[in-house]
């Protein structure tokens, strides 16, 4: 666990190759480098031909940046994906258990296993969901569990994302650009598809039609529109299941009941598969001045009339703070020992545990605990003398506010870099998908790579890069 | 279908249609500059802006209507919003929106428009890279189209884009036809002379109509020739009637469950299809071609706001 264990390397570096990493690393030897170079090439144009671009915000320059993509596939075996895999369903079934507790009787909380403060002074509480009965009981129904490696067999998750966690397109166009790059190498070896993603996302929004649907439910897409981020998913997504991309302003409710404009007039709406926040949601309940979402779409959800994918309020699930009682929510609902460990994590309200994270500050990692994306986050032994400063004081005068865990040893994977190949730390991003009736997964998930000699921070905001992800069949 | 859909995909079209006119424009102001026989170095340049309905935008910046302020404020002026930076921009703004509504290979012709474009940003002060600019245009907006027919679905979607297309063509049309009334001939003796002759011969050419006009009319060209090749001409793919045949088609082929909304869009269409349909080319000269045509420009606007209105674009 401490940062001056050598680090895992997945492929087996230096020593002897790992054997999922056999055929991978016969195909860099056999390749010259020029090839890759040339391909890399051919890569960069394909995204942006496609248009696969992640916006970020307040920064100059290409108001449309490509994420960078790394050639050389991660690989697992499927003995370890299927750890992995039972694992991830088993969490986001206590997840779900957990947030529908939230909104009905909190008999978590009456158990005296997760304290009252940390749900009802949530920011991600949301009252108005109390007492209502989702299909299923779901609520988060595509959740994204970040997952770390330290060791063969060490694994752990670093958050859960129960709102709206993206990137799943970054993990079907990598799988495309690879096999278009480099069919030979999927002949030889035997990597399991992941193209039936959209099938399996369609399957479960149908899955929870909400009570009052007669027939086929009408399904759509929710975005905030060209200007988001996370954009091109949203119409990838549209696309590949074949549901209408809306905004806001294309839907309305009327006694209760939401519709979609059309060239030939209002059309019902059954399942909103949104990628809008909470907050955005529906203005006259949650905040006031936006213009992205739909006045009434609430009651509309409140009436049985539609349902909203992820379920407003699911947040309260993947909030720094509550991931530290999720081992122990895994027992509380489904009565079994966690198959996913989770990183052992300070929580800087008790004050002893503040004391020791004040005194190792140089150490740790130190998380907001609604933080994202990797902003207001402090690396300890990369840090300066003055950003440890700040964030002592931060500390101290909010600690409610922030969680600590050890650094990791993060495993790494060999990277296309300039100086030639070698080991980045990578991290992995499962999509799980929940319905009313069955748990679906896609093996394999999204890698992110952090492309920065020795950094740990993945993010694509922060100069992260993703590579294909392979689970192989036996 | 999406209303908002139908919005962007009518949209999208229009300004691909119109950037590939403007560059029909330029193309033939440049080479109808060259061979000019006087010293009005200007003239061909005033037509283009006048041609291109920028003409209150334009004057509002600029003192005169100088070649090279001319090609900067059509082609890459930012500030002009018809200028074809500005169409491409457009276009692709509007594409991105349906995304799903489009083909891959629909999506990727106006995609690699706007990114090619940046590398044509300095082309203006440069001839052959001008020329070759234009060339590309008016070629990526040939497989924008192109694209668009072989690959999309003959369902609402496809009306739409295609009303885009023939309204925003019959807008130019008419414009184009009407840039002889603005345009001032050397001496009013010269109505018939050489100079009158090249103005008609470079409509024809902006809208690629020199071998149309041979193969029907045979002979010298002739303002009342061009005049009814461009307006009721059903042979001539450019001509206004052409335009509103496809208009009232495709307004017809559209499935509406609210015929009350969407009637009277038709029936602006169908009305005047008809008109220029049976229309005789002497008597609109002799009513004044230039109030013809202002007439058909006005109507044309009307058609698409009703457009709008009928198929819910505005609620």
């Amino acid at each position: 666990m401490e940062s001056d264990r050598p680090v895992f390397d997945e492929m087996g570096w230096p020593q002897e190759v790992r054997p999922p990493y056999a055929l991978v690393d016969a195909w860099l030897k056999s390749l010259p480098r020029d090839q890759l170079d040339l391909k890399r090439r051919e890569a960069e144009v394909l995204f942006r031909r496609i248009g696969i671009t992640f916006a970020v915000y307040s920064q100059g320059g290409d108001p449309e940046r490509l994420i960078p993509f790394d050639l050389i596939p991660r690989v697992l075996a499927q003995a370890e994906w299927q750890r992995l895999r039972a694992g991830l369903e088993q969490r986001t079934r206590a997840l779900n258990a957990f947030i529908h507790d939230v909104y009905h009787d909190r008999e978590i909380v009456r158990a005296g296993l997760v304290p009252e403060r940390l749900v009802l002074h949530n920011a991600q509480f949301r009252p108005e969901m109390a007492g209502l009965d989702l299909p299923g009981g779901i609520y988060s129904h595509i959740a994204g569990i970040d997952m770390v490696r330290t060791g063969p067999d060490e694994y752990f998750v670093l958050e859960d994302n129960c709102r709206t966690p993206s990137g799943v397109s970054y993990m079907m166009e990598n799988r495309e650009v690879m096999l278009r790059l480099f069919p030979d190498l999927f002949r030889q070896n035997q990597v399991a598809p992941i193209a039936h993603y959209p099938d399996e996302l369609l399957a479960t929004l149908r899955s929870v039609a909400p009570p009052n649907c007669q027939g086929e439910p009408h399904i759509v897409l929710l975005t905030p529109g060209i200007y988001n981020s996370a954009y091109y998913e949203h119409a990838f997504l549209a696309d590949e299941m074949g549901i209408d991309l809306v905004e806001g302003a294309d839907l309305l409710v009327r006694n209760d009941i939401c519709y979609m404009r059309t060239t030939s007039g209002l059309q019902r709406v059954d399942v909103i598969y949104r990628r809008i926040d909470d907050d955005y949601l529906d203005p006259l309940v949650f905040r006031a001045d936006s213009t992205l979402g739909v006045p009434g779409l609430h009651f509309a959800n409140r009436a049985g009339n539609v349902t909203l994918t992820n379920a407003v309020g699911a947040g309260i699930a993947d909030d720094k703070a509550v991931y530290i009682h999720v081992p122990e929510m895994v027992r509380f609902y489904l009565g079994e020992e966690p198959l996913l460990r989770n990183v052992p994590t300070h929580d800087c309200s008790d004050p002893q545990q503040l004391r020791y994270v004040l005194e190792h500050l140089h150490e740790l990692v130190v998380k907001a605990v609604h933080g994202s994306g990797g902003y207001g986050m402090l690396v300890g032994p990369h840090a300066s003398r003055s950003e440890l400063e700040a964030f002592r004081t931060l500390l101290k005068a909010r600690p409610h506010e922030y969680i600590a865990q050890p650094t990791l040893a993060l495993s790494t994977v060999p990277t296309f870099v300039e100086a030639g190949i070698a080991p980045r730390h990578v991290d992995l991003r499962p999509f799980v998908l929940s319905g009313a009736d069955r748990v679906r997964v896609v093996p394999g998930g999204l890698t992110r790579v952090a492309l920065k000699e020795g950094s740990l921070v993945v993010n694509s905001s922060q100069g992260g890069g993703t590579k294909d992800t392979w689970v192989l069949e036996d | 279908m999406l209303a908002r859909t139908a919005e962007n995909l009518f949209w999208l079209a229009r300004y691909m249609e119109r950037a590939d006119y403007l560059a029909r424009l330029l193309q033939v102001a440049g080479h109808m500059n060259s061979v000019r026989v006087d010293s009005d170095r200007n003239s061909e340049w005033e037509s283009a802006i006048v041609a291109s309905g920028c003409r209150v935008g334009y004057f509002a910046s600029h003192a005169e209507a100088a070649e090279s302020q001319v090609i900067q404020y059509l082609a890459f002026d930012r500030d002009n919003p018809s200028s074809i930076a500005n169409c491409i921009e457009i276009s692709r703004r509007n594409a991105r929106a349906v995304r799903t509504a489009l083909t891959s290979d629909m999506w990727e012709a106006v995609n690699g428009t706007w990114q090619e474009f940046a590398g044509f940003q300095d082309a203006s002060g440069d001839p052959d890279r001008l020329a070759a600019f234009l060339d590309w245009l008016k070629a990526r907006v040939r497989l924008f189209h192109g694209v668009s027919t072989n690959d999309m679905l003959r369902r609402d979607e496809y009306c739409f884009v295609r009303i885009g297309q023939f309204l925003e063509r019959a807008d130019n049309t008419a414009r184009l036809l009407d840039v002889k009334y603005h345009v001032r001939l050397p001496q009013a003796t010269d109505v018939g002379g050489v100079v009158d002759y090249y103005q008609w011969l470079a409509i024809l050419r902006v809208v690629g109509a020199r071998r149309a006009y041979r193969v029907l009319f045979k002979g010298q060209v002739e303002s009342v020739h061009v005049a009814e090749l461009l307006i009721s001409r059903t042979e001539f793919p450019r001509s206004l009637v052409f335009c509103y045949r496809q208009l009232t088609q495709h307004l017809d082929a559209i499935q509406d469950q609210s015929p009350q909304l969407t009637a009277e869009a038709k029936r602006q269409a169908h009305s005047l299809y008809a008109q220029l349909r049976f229309a005789r080319i002497d008597h609109i000269i002799s009513g004044g071609l230039h109030e013809y045509l202002t007439s058909i420009v006005q109507q044309t606007d009307e058609l698409g706001s009703q457009i709008a209105r009928g198929h819910l674009f505005q609620s």
